[in-house]
C-alpha cells in the first residue's frame, strides 16, 4: 500500500455515482464493458444511418476520412492499409473508441447496444464474422480475437544498431555527395507558388566554406 | 502603428520577385545603396512618421500583441495532410524564432475533436480506480498542492512524419514545427496519485480529456510518479485553450500524444488499456508488417532553422549565422555538429542559453560564406552519449511506414543566391 500524503488534505472522495458517469474505458479482457448486445444486421442499420457519410457503406472510407475495413495482408506492403481488420489488435479497442468518440461531432450519444451492433457490423465488414445472424454481447466478447492481435511487441529502440553508435565521423566524411529528392519538385508546401523559379544554377557540387 | 508607408516584403515570394528584379543575393545591399542619396540614406535623413506623431497610450493594448510588420509570424496548416481541421494540426514557425521559449500563440496545435472550451468553474478532475480513495479535484484545490516550474519540450510523435519517403514540405515549420517549448507551471502528479493511495497492484494510469475526443493514454506508473506534472500555466500564464485550458498533463520528453489536454480524469489500473490513441495510432509500423507499440521516448532530435526554405540568406556572402534547435527525450544536448557539405565534413556548433533536460536548445554556427551553394545539416548528441542518426539509417531499421518518431538528420540545400531547399542527399 502506497503513502497516502494525509498532510495535503486537498479534494473530496468521488461517489460512486461520478465514477460511473465518467468511468467509460474498456480493456482487451472485457473490463468495463457494460451488459447489451447487438446483432451484425441492427448495426448494418445503424452504420449506415450515423456512419457511411464518412466511412462509406462498406467501411471503405469517403474522400479522406478514415477506413476502416479491408486491407488484409498489405502490412508489410509498400502501401499500408491499416483498418481494424488488418491491423487493430483489440476488439475492445474499438467498442471503447466507438463509444467515447464517434459519431465524430455527436460523441456519446450511441447506446450500449448500438455501439454493440456497429460492432459486430464492423467485424462482419472484416471478414472476422461471416454470418450476418452473429449477434455481440457482453458475454462472447472476450472470444472474439481479431487477426493482428499477435503484430504488435514492445518499444526496442535501444536494441537498434543506432543506439550502439559510440563515435562519429568529423572530417572527410565521404567522396561524393549527390542530392537524391527535392521538395520542390513536388511542389505540395502551403503559401509557395508553382510560379516560383526552379533553381537553375543547381550544381551538385556542394560548396566546402571554412569555417571561423 | 497608424503609418505603414514601410511594409516589408511578408512572402518568401515576395523576397524571391523582390532578389530576381533586383539581381539576386546582392538585392539587400544594392537597394539602400541605389535609393540613398549621395548625402546619406533617407531613413536618416528624412524624419519618421514614428518621430513626429504621437503612437498608442498606454490604454490601447490591455494585452499586446507583435508588431504588424511581424504578421507573416504565424501557425500554418497543410489542407491535404487530414480530412478535416477540427481533427487535425498546424504547425510552430521555427524559422522566424530564436532562442528556445515557443510564444503561446505561435504553439502548434493537435486537436482530435476541436478546441474544448472549458469553463474553470465547472472543471473536476477525478481519479479513481485502483485506489484507496476516489477523488475529485476543483482547480482551486489542484493550485494548493506544492507547485513547481519546468521548461519542456512538446514534440508530436508524427513531427517530420511526412518525410519519411523523401524530401516533400519545404520549410522547417512545416517539416519539423511540430514542436514547441515553454515553461509549465504545475504540481507533481505523485502528490495527487498519493492523496488518493495508489494501491500495490497500481501500475499502470489511464490519462483521459474531457474534449469530444476524450483523448486516453495509459502511462506507467513509474513515469507517473517521476516527473509528471498536472500543468495549469503555460510561460506564466493561464494555458491558452488550444494546449488544454485550464488543465493538461504533461509527460516531459514523451510523445506530445500523451499530454493529455483539458485533463479530466485519471484512472489507476494493473494494465494498460491499448485503446485507440496506443493501438491504431502511435504504433510504429515496421517493414516486416510488424509494429511497435508504447514508443513513448522522442529520441536526440535538431533542425537548421536558419537558413531554410522559408528564411533565404537574403545578406549575399560575408559573416552568417546558421541557427537551429536540438532538444532529446533523454537529457539534455551538450553537443550539436553542423556540416556545410553535406557530410563530408562536420564542426562543432556553439551551444548557447540554458541547458535543461527535455527542453529545447539553441544552437549555433558563425561562418564565412563565400557564396558557394550549401548542403546544410546538423547532428545532435544527447546526454546518453545517443547521437541523431540519417534517414537513412533510421530506414535501415524502420522501412518508410512507421509514420512517427522521424529523427532523421534534415538537409537544406542552399544555392548561390543564399535561397535554401528541403532535399535529401545521398
Amino acid at each position: 500500500q502506497a503513502a497516502w500524503a494525509e498532510s495535503f488534505d486537498l479534494g473530496r472522495e468521488a461517489t460512486p455515482e461520478e465514477v460511473a458517469a465518467w468511468d467509460i474505458d474498456v480493456r482487451p479482457d472485457g473490463r468495463g464493458l457494460p451488459v447489451g448486445s447487438g446483432s451484425v444486421t441492427d448495426g448494418e442499420e445503424v452504420f449506415i444511418e450515423k456512419c457511411a457519410v464518412c466511412h462509406g457503406d462498406f467501411g471503405e472510407g469517403v474522400g479522406r476520412w478514415p477506413v476502416l475495413a479491408g486491407g488484409q495482408d498489405t502490412l508489410a506492403g509498400e502501401r499500408p492499409v491499416k483498418t481494424i481488420g488488418s491491423y487493430w489488435p483489440y476488439l475492445s479497442t474499438v467498442w471503447d473508441y466507438v463509444h467515447r468518440a464517434m459519431p465524430f461531432g455527436d460523441a456519446q450519444s450511441l447506446s450500449d447496444d448500438e455501439v454493440y451492433a456497429i460492432t459486430a457490423y464492423l467485424l462482419y465488414m472484416n471478414d472476422v464474422v461471416d454470418d450476418e445472424d452473429f449477434v455481440l454481447s457482453k458475454d462472447n466478447f472476450a472470444d472474439t480475437r481479431l487477426p493482428n492481435e499477435g503484430g504488435f511487441f514492445m518499444d526496442d529502440r535501444h536494441k537498434s544498431p543506432i543506439f550502439a553508435r559510440t563515435e562519429v565521423c568529423m572530417t572527410d566524411c565521404k567522396e561524393t555527395v549527390e542530392i537524391t529528392m527535392r521538395a520542390r519538385v513536388l511542389d505540395v508546401t502551403p503559401d509557395q507558388a508553382a510560379d516560383e523559379p526552379a533553381d537553375e544554377t543547381m550544381d551538385q557540387e556542394a560548396a566546402n566554406p571554412k569555417s571561423t | 502603428m497608424k503609418d505603414q508607408s514601410v511594409r516589408p516584403g511578408t512572402t518568401r515570394r515576395d523576397f524571391l520577385r523582390t532578389s530576381l528584379l533586383a539581381g539576386g543575393a546582392a538585392a539587400a545591399s544594392a537597394s539602400v545603396s541605389t535609393s540613398a542619396q549621395a548625402a546619406g540614406d533617407p531613413a536618416i535623413l528624412e524624419v519618421q512618421p514614428w518621430a513626429q506623431a504621437l503612437g498608442d497610450g498606454v490604454d490601447a493594448r490591455p494585452y499586446g500583441f507583435p508588431s504588424p510588420f511581424e504578421e507573416q509570424v504565424k501557425r500554418r496548416n497543410v489542407d491535404w495532410l487530414t480530412a478535416d481541421p477540427v481533427s487535425s494540426v498546424n504547425f510552430t514557425p521555427l524559422h522566424d524564432l530564436d532562442g528556445i521559449i515557443t510564444p503561446n500563440g505561435l504553439c502548434f496545435e493537435r486537436h482530435h475533436a476541436g478546441i474544448a472550451e472549458v469553463d474553470p468553474a465547472q472543471y473536476r478532475l477525478m481519479i479513481n480506480g485502483l485506489v484507496e480513495k476516489p477523488l475529485i479535484f476543483t482547480i482551486e484545490d489542484l493550485k494548493r498542492f506544492p507547485r513547481e516550474n519546468h521548461l519542456y519540450f512538446l514534440e508530436c510523435a508524427a513531427n517530420s512524419g511526412m518525410e519519411w519517403r523523401g524530401a516533400q514540405l519545404n520549410g522547417c515549420q512545416f517539416t519539423h514545427g511540430m514542436v514547441h517549448n515553454v515553461m509549465y507551471t504545475g504540481v507533481k502528479l505523485r502528490h495527487l496519485l498519493e492523496r488518493a493511495g495508489v494501491k500495490t497492484k497500481g501500475k499502470w494510469l489511464l490519462a483521459e480529456g474531457a474534449d469530444a475526443s476524450a483523448m486516453t493514454r495509459s502511462i506507467p506508473m513509474e513515469k507517473a510518479l517521476d516527473d509528471c506534472l498536472v500543468a495549469f500555466k503555460m510561460n506564466g500564464e493561464a494555458l491558452r485553450p488550444e494546449q488544454g485550458y485550464p488543465v493538461r498533463l504533461v509527460v516531459p520528453g514523451w510523445e506530445g500524444n500523451m499530454w493529455v489536454k483539458w485533463l479530466r480524469r485519471l484512472e489507476v489500473g494493473d494494465q494498460p488499456w491499448h485503446h485507440r490513441e496506443e493501438t491504431s495510432k502511435y504504433t510504429d509500423l515496421l517493414a516486416d508488417g510488424r509494429a511497435r507499440r508504447f514508443t513513448w521516448v522522442m529520441d536526440a532530435k535538431s533542425i537548421i532553422t536558419n537558413p531554410s526554405p522559408q528564411a533565404p540568406i537574403t545578406h549575399g556572402r560575408g559573416h552568417t549565422v546558421i541557427s537551429g534547435l536540438a532538444w532529446s527525450g533523454r537529457g539534455t544536448i551538450p553537443r550539436v555538429d553542423v556540416t556545410l557539405d553535406g557530410g563530408k565534413n562536420w564542426y562543432p556548433a556553439r551551444m548557447d542559453g540554458p541547458s535543461l533536460p527535455m527542453s529545447l536548445h539553441r544552437f549555433y554556427f558563425d561562418f564565412d560564406w563565400d557564396g558557394r551553394a550549401l548542403l546544410l545539416q546538423s547532428r545532435a548528441h544527447d546526454s546518453t552519449g545517443y547521437v541523431q542518426p540519417t534517414k537513412d539509417e533510421l530506414r535501415m531499421v524502420r522501412g518508410e511506414n512507421s509514420i512517427y518518431h522521424n529523427n532523421g538528420i534534415q538537409t537544406w540545400y542552399v544555392n548561390n543566391k543564399g535561397v535554401a531547399e528541403n532535399v535529401e542527399v545521398s
